[in-house]
């Protein structure tokens, strides 16, 4: 009995744990495909995809994605580059001095990014106006800022990663193939950087990730080369459109996609090595026999089912038109609007009426119609929007957003109702 | 080349801060010979090899390949290939590219490369498994790449450094031959090192036997064997009872001490000590298991001991009786097995006899531990 509680808890743990990271992302992903203006899941009005047009139409959003893809590149090419060689000296250095060397190139992942990219900026002016260039010199581009800037404290997340691998490298295999003639660049290049693909390939989609969510480093040295982050941002400051879901949406099927495609290889590795070892000699100088892609590779499978799945959306997407369900909607809410209307102006001339009377009865009192509680703060209670929501087209003025929006209480975006028309 | 190169070690001193690893060695080498270092573990024998490939430098002397001094001469640039303890084989790379990396290195195209792995995986008995993984191949099949590796560069000199201490026992006797086969058909310099006697004996020409650092002999395995320059040589090799005591006198070639337990006892000075040892020295006194015989009882004389039989055990081709020896020490005498029948004698006193030639007199000093 204790233990079936125990079990039960763990299950319900389990789900709020999964519930807890993955809630945000799931509703995030949903509202990229609701036609609503402002993103949210209920109520549901269309599915649309209108929103990733909208966002391969934003040129900021495109051109923080190109720089990040530029600063995102650079920083993996210097910190892996740094990072390899302050691996290879921490492996190779006196064992005295191991440790304080090692402390010191782990200190940029301790200090704040806000103070590497101000102590960037500040060092690499001065550098630059000792060397006496003016403000347009690459020392001072933004994007060469920023790569050296992420770059402090990238490479030494590279440099743990590979360090790990590094420390399970027998020297032996150097000096055999010194032995057997090599040179020491030939002995690095044929023997030690094989051995270190994988730690490489591991700490240059780390420095590539790292570098593309920075914010706050980036944002004291991107000069005229913002990136995404800095984009969304500043766009964010103005108001936020489910084009941004829309990204985000990308962003995680992206993730999802390179994770099972990763596990996929990696099980298929596995399932081929356990069949060499289990091949006898003459299959083996016949014809290796490996296994189909898809055997006991759950990942593989799941891989396919993703790819399908993306294939279909994609392909609904162009084809798929929602403007009829948008009209439908639009016509409901024209609807209901008027429907209010006439409830109102009911209300009003029952009102006007019952004055009427009570002015027959008490004589000339003042014309003024009390406001209906539910539209507090408008001038204008006919407003149909206010009522059945917020759709671009009926609205031009401000409103409120709904109160489970509340974070971002009057962020409404005025651009992101005009650009869809 | 058919005379092979020749490593000459002079004045070798090679020191670690205040450690001396090695200290003082001068060995000659001839080309062609199969040359082995024996010692314990940790005496410094990886390290005089790793000075003869260029891995380190000499702290003082020289080390000669061929007659050329090697100060300065990186081990890619030596006439030598090192097959290392742990192997080292490349586990990235398939046997024949393993087999095969020197070319590589040289630039030849892989189809040369292809075809010369082929040869020397016919050589060490491996076909057909070019394409394999060292780590899908066996203990001794890692082995024979590791070694196929090493001749595919070609070398003057081969150094081997313990490259059968990984291998069970059946599989170490089988490769003892086939290296000793290898290298007379390559005709080069291989210098084998090894802490097992056996296979220093059993492959050798010639045998340095090494303790901490200091080369006590260096001679061909029978002469290690019977006539060992030193106490450590002379309990290292092979097994060994051991007598102390003071020398009483000096014969010529022999001499006789004067032991506590077993009186006086005849031996032959072992030729490096002759003339060297005086009376009253102290000395050790060896003489092999299967030198004794049994002799009747209550004989004595100067080469006859006389002790109680502590336990006595079969071991097929042999008969082994301990007694009690000196010093809590055990003596040892194996009899053959020649179909006679053995009575035991536990619990009894019992007289063995020795021939004075098959016993040999050292000076007193350090044994190797057991
Ligand atoms: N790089 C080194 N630094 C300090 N001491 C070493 C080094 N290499 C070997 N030694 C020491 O030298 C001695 C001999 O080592 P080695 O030559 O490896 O012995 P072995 O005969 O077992 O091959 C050992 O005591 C070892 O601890
Ligand atoms: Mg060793």
């Amino acid at each position: 009995m204790n233990n079936s509680f125990l079990r039960v808890s763990i299950w319900v743990y389990l789900v709020i744990f999964f519930l807890y990271l993955l809630g945000p992302l799931v509703i995030m992903s949903v509202t990229a495909f609701n036609s609503s203006a402002f993103p949210r899941m209920t109520p549901w009005e269309c599915l649309t995809f209108q929103w990733f047009g909208e966002l391969f139409q934003d040129q900021r959003i495109l051109n923080g994605i190109k720089n990040s893809l530029i600063i995102g590149a650079g920083t993996v090419v210097l910190s892996v580059a740094m990072g390899l060689a302050g691996a290879l000296m921490l492996t190779q250095i006196w064992p005295k001095l191991r440790a304080t060397y090692y402390t010191i190139i782990i200190a940029p992942i301790l200090i704040p990014g806000v103070v590497l990219g101000i102590s960037t900026l500040v060092f690499w002016d001065r550098i630059n106006r000792m060397l006496g260039l003016g403000a347009d010199s690459v020392l001072s581009n933004g994007i060469f800022l920023t790569v050296i800037g992420q770059s402090t404290f990238i490479a030494s997340y590279c440099m743990l990663v590979l360090v790990a691998r590094l420390q399970r490298y027998d020297v032996a295999l150097t000096e055999a193939a010194l032995d057997l003639g090599a040179t020491h660049a030939q002995a690095f290049r044929k023997i030690l950087l094989p051995f270190m693909r994988p730690a490489i390939a591991s700490a240059a989609v780390l420095a590539f990730l790292a570098s593309f969510e920075n914010y706050n480093t980036t944002t004291f040295t991107f000069g005229e080369y913002p990136t995404l982050t800095i984009e969304l941002a500043q766009k964010v400051r103005y108001g936020i459109t489910p084009a941004i879901s829309a990204l985000a949406f990308i962003i995680v099927a992206l993730t999802v996609f390179f994770a099972l495609l990763n596990e996929a290889k990696l099980k298929r590795q596995e399932l081929v090595a356990a069949a060499r070892k289990k091949a006898t000699v003459e299959e083996l100088a016949g014809k290796i026999k490996l296994p189909s892609f898809f055997a006991g590779n759950m990942a593989a499978v799941l891989l396919v089912v993703f790819a399908v799945a993306t294939i279909t959306v994609v392909g609904t997407a162009t084809a798929y038109n929602p403007g009829q369900c948008i009209a439908n909607v639009k016509e409901q809410k024209r609807l209901e609007a008027e429907q209010r209307i006439q409830e109102l102006r009911k209300q009003r001339e029952e009102q006007r009426k019952k004055r009427e009377a009570e002015e027959a009865q008490q004589g000339g009192a003042q014309q003024s119609a009390p406001k209906p509680s539910n539209n507090s703060g408008f001038g204008n209670v006919f407003a149909p929007n206010t009522l059945g929501g917020d759709t671009e087209e009926e609205s031009s003025e401000p409103e409120t957003p709904p109160s489970n929006n509340g974070g971002f209480g009057g962020a409404f975006d005025p651009n992101s109702l005009q650009t869809d028309q | 080349m058919s005379a092979g190169v020749g490593v000459d070690l002079e004045n070798l001193w090679i020191r670690f801060g205040d450690f001396v690893a090695v200290r003082d060695a001068n060995v000659n080498i001839n080309g062609g010979d199969f040359f082995s270092f024996l010692g314990p573990s940790g005496c410094g024998k990886t390290t005089i090899l790793r000075a003869v490939s260029g891995f380190l430098d000499p702290s003082e002397g020289r080390v000669l390949i061929g007659g050329n001094d090697m100060r300065g001469i990186g081990p890619n640039k030596r006439p030598t290939a090192l097959i290392f303890q742990n192997l080292a084989l490349f586990p990235l790379m398939k046997v024949w590219e393993n087999i095969t990396f020197s070319m590589e290195i040289k630039g030849a195209s892989a189809s040369q490369r292809r075809k010369r792995a082929d040869e020397l995986l016919d050589m060490i008995a491996l076909p057909g498994q070019g394409d394999k993984l060292p780590s899908e191949l066996s203990g001794g099949q890692r082995q024979r790449v590791a070694i196929a590796r090493a001749l595919c560069a070609e070398p003057d000199v081969l150094l081997l450094d313990e490259p059968l201490s990984a291998l069970d026992l059946k599989l170490r006797q089988h490769m003892r031959t086939e290296l000793r086969e290898i290298q007379q058909r390559v005709g080069i310099t291989f210098i084998y090192i090894t802490h097992d006697q056996g296979e220093a004996l059993t492959m050798s020409d010639n045998i340095a036997v090494m303790r901490a650092g200091v080369i006590d002999q260096i001679a061909d395995g029978k002469t290690i064997y019977n006539d060992p320059n030193t106490a450590f040589a002379a309990s290292f090799v092979g097994e060994n009872n051991v007598f102390r005591g003071k020398i009483k006198q000096v014969m010529g070639n022999e001499a006789m001490i004067a032991t506590n337990r077993s009186g006086d006892l005849v031996a032959r000075i072992s030729t490096a000590n002759q003339g060297k040892l005086q009376e009253g020295d102290d000395a050790m006194l060896f003489i092999r298991p299967e030198a004794f015989s049994i002799a009747a009882d209550g004989a004595t004389g100067d080469h006859f001991v006389t002790a109680r039989v502590t336990h006595e055990e079969f071991e097929g081709n042999v008969y082994n009786i301990f007694t009690e020896g000196e010093g809590g020490k055990e003596i040892k005498v194996s009899l053959p097995n020649l179909g006679q029948s053995f009575e035991d004698h536990t619990g009894q006193n019992i007289t063995l006899e020795y021939e004075t030639r098959n016993a040999v007199l050292v000076p007193a000093g350090e044994l190797a531990a057991e």
